[in-house]
């Protein structure tokens, strides 16, 4: 029988398989950050071990980094604390490290792409959960915890029971100005936040193979707030191309050897997945989230939904503690619900592709009153990228903040918060309650929405703009 | 981690049941970026006594906890193990622990011994009468020694295999070292590489 993309990749890093233990899994790339590293060198450090290939791992910084003054000392002592950790535990044992201020430093899943370094077929390990980001290669790319950084950075493998496979079949073309966002917080939506538990997802059909890499990883990203630990696309020519040239792809010889051995990259004809699921491209809109999980989510054009509609008790309960949080009522319609802030960033929709697309919305329009809205490219790369083009310029003269990279509001681990019963509309992943700031209220939306929203102060698509011009094709 | 074979030392009786994680290590010490230096924080808040038992002169350099029943209960934290272990605590002896909390002991070489609540009885009173007191906690014969005392304990054989060669998870790994070199040798030249070292 064939075997499906998930599983190849899978079989090709077993270093060792032994009746009643788990598979033991080789690791070709692991990212490292200042958040859950620092518990993991030390270790290293107590055990007297050494990073087993340092070839193999590379360090940025991203939760805490501040995004205004950064070449100021960091404020705040904690979140300093943590940076200086990071640099001290990557010099002693000699970690490639990209720093705040250097041009590579941003998003760790932001990072790691642009550099060439997560390729199809290669096993990346991160300690972030969104490390599905890295699927959109045909990577099988998935998050670990502080002991499993210790474990990987020790011995560049890990311990693994094999996962089962889920197709998510996206058949058809996406209506105009219907985005990678608004298609995974659709599926979200559908399966459920737990929907994904347990599995490998593998996106494929003819709208997805139609997509940009840069939209790819907005779709592989959210995987895990479908509760699967690993969401993978297989390989195309689209991969090839956008690897191509890309610092660490490879090259002359090595490059045709790789797209060789790429383009084996697909789930076999007669392979048979533990789930399957259809959804067609053309029935989907703008959608956005009305509650405090990103399954809670509803086309812009609909309503927020009666708690009392759901035959679920669980399900209900938790919508009407999410329409209390969120201070919205059932019924209302979701265009009408006010925003103060709009934030355009994150490892989900912060990459080039996104701001680009918020640009062209917001280009000759402006900001409305009373609203704030925050630019944060996924990395230092992506913010040059944008000068060159003169995306800062449009965001500037719309009335909006042009900031450094990093991960910024998606949780305010840095000064970017919410205040207490704030409302955002933002192009992040996650909704829960608090993660922009304490008593703040996020909408996930795409960069689409989030700039006609930051135009209107109300939740809107460029659609609804008067002016409209043709939303920017993605 | 370092194997743990016996440990012999002087105890310090806890006179407490249901003693959480919050109460062993409260959160805002989670800030923190190392496993070590959680020795302050070790019962914060009961520390602030001085008649709390830790803080009594005869206890100090005690290795050997004796708590009432349910310690450990409460949020997941490692670093309630951590905090432990870094004031200095070899095992832990309770009529019964948290679930999660006795994996992670397990995890970190933290041996907590589970023994009947009318032996942890006779512990406590051994060492308030006599503070000299020493308690061995053997774990390749499964018992708990001390003067006038004798008591089997029960520990699952692979966690007994792990903590007798002091094995952690990537100890274990390790002794599969030859597959994973031979594992390299066969990976193909154009995987990415971070740097040349
Ligand atoms: S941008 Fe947000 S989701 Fe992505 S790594 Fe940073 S904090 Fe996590």
């Amino acid at each position: 029988m064939g075997r499906t993309l998930a599983e190849k990749v899978w079989d090709d890093h077993v270093v060792r398989r032994a009746e009643g233990e788990p598979d033991l899994l080789y690791i070709d790339l692991h990212l490292l950050h200042e958040v859950t590293s620092p518990q993991a060198f030390d270790g290293l450090r107590k055990s007297g071990r050494r990073v087993r290939r340092l070839d193999l791992t590379i360090a940025t910084e991203d939760h805490n980094t501040p995004t205004l003054d950064i070449d100021k000392p960091i404020a705040d002592p904690v979140s300093r604390a943590q940076l200086e950790t990071l640099r001290k535990n990557c010099a002693e044992f000699g970690v490639r490290l990209h720093p705040l201020g250097d041009v590579e430093q941003g998003v760790v899943h932001v990072v790691g792409p642009q550099l060439g370094l997560t390729q199809p077929g290669t096993t990346v390990v991160c300690g972030d959960s969104h490390t599905s980001t890295h699927g959109a290669f045909g990577a099988l790319a998935f998050g670990i915890g502080t002991s499993q950084v210790e474990h990987v950075l020790a011995t560049q493998t890990l311990p693994m029971a094999r996962p089962k496979t889920m197709a998510i079949t996206v058949d058809g073309e996406l209506p105009e100005g219907v985005t990678a966002k608004d298609l995974i917080l659709a599926i979200i939506a559908k399966i459920g936040t737990g929907g994904g538990q347990g599995y490998i997802l593998e996106y494929r059909g003819s709208a997805i193979e139609k997509l940009s890499m840069e939209a790819r990883m907005t779709i592989c990203n959210m995987s895990i707030e479908a509760g699967a630990r690993a969401g993978m696309i297989a390989p195309d020519e689209t991969t090839f191309a956008y690897l191509k040239g890309r610092p660490h792809a490879p090259e002359g010889a090595d490059w045709d050897a790789a797209v060789e051995y790429w383009k084996t990259l697909r789930t076999d004809d007669d392979a048979e997945f533990d789930a399957e699921i259809r959804i067609g491209a053309a029935e989907l809109a703008p959608f956005v989230t009305w509650g405090t999980n990103p399954g809670q989510g509803a086309p812009l054009s609909s309503c927020v939904p009666d708690p009392a509609s759901y035959e679920d008790a669980s399900e209900r309960l938790a919508a009407e503690k999410a329409l209390e949080y969120m201070g919205l009522e059932a019924g209302q319609p979701l265009r009408s619900v006010k925003v103060d802030t709009v934030f355009v960033g994150s490892c989900t929709n912060g990459r080039i592709e996104d701001l680009r697309a918020a640009a062209a919305i917001m280009k000759d329009r402006k900001v409305a009153d009373g609203v704030r809205m925050l630019i944060v490219p996924g990395s230092a790369r992506v913010g040059l990228q944008a000068v060159s083009e003169g995306l800062d310029v449009v965001f500037k003269e719309a009335g909006a903040e042009w900031r450094h990279a990093g991960c910024s509001m998606c949780l305010g681990m840095n000064p970017d918060q919410l205040a207490p019963g704030e409302r955002s509309a933002s192009t992040s992943n996650r909704n829960f309650e608090g993660r922009q700031g304490k008593g703040g209220r996020t909408h996930l939306v795409s960069p689409q929405v989030a700039a006609a929203t930051a135009v209107l102060g109300h939740l809107a698509a460029p659609a609804d703009l008067s002016d409209a011009p043709t939303p920017a094709a993605v | 981690m370092e194997a743990f074979t016996t440990h012999t030392g002087r105890a310090a009786p806890l006179r407490r049941g249901n003693v959480d994680t919050d109460q062993i290590i409260p959160a805002h010490w989670l800030k923190k970026v190392t496993r070590d230096g959680f020795e302050d924080g070790l019962f914060e808040a009961w520390r602030k006594d001085p008649e709390f038992v830790l803080n009594r002169p005869e206890r100090q350099g005690a290795t050997v906890l004796v708590a009432g029943p349910d310690f450990g209960t409460g949020s997941s934290r490692e670093h309630a193990v951590w905090a432990l272990q870094n004031y200095g605590f070899k095992a832990v002896v309770s009529s019964r622990f948290a679930d999660i909390f006795r994996g992670n002991s397990l995890k970190n070489g933290l041996l907590t011994v589970v023994l009947e609540q009318k032996t942890v009885d006779a512990l406590w009173e051994l060492t308030e009468r006599d503070p000299e007191a020493e308690v061995t906690v053997d774990l390749v014969a499964r018992e708990v020694r001390a003067e006038g005392i004798t008591a089997a304990f029960e520990l699952d054989e692979n966690s007994r295999w792990r903590l007798l060669n002091g094995l952690d998870d990537i100890s274990i790994t390790l002794q599969n070292e030859a597959d994973i070199s031979a594992y390299e040798t066969t990976r193909p030249s154009h995987k990415p590489r971070t740097q040349q070292v």
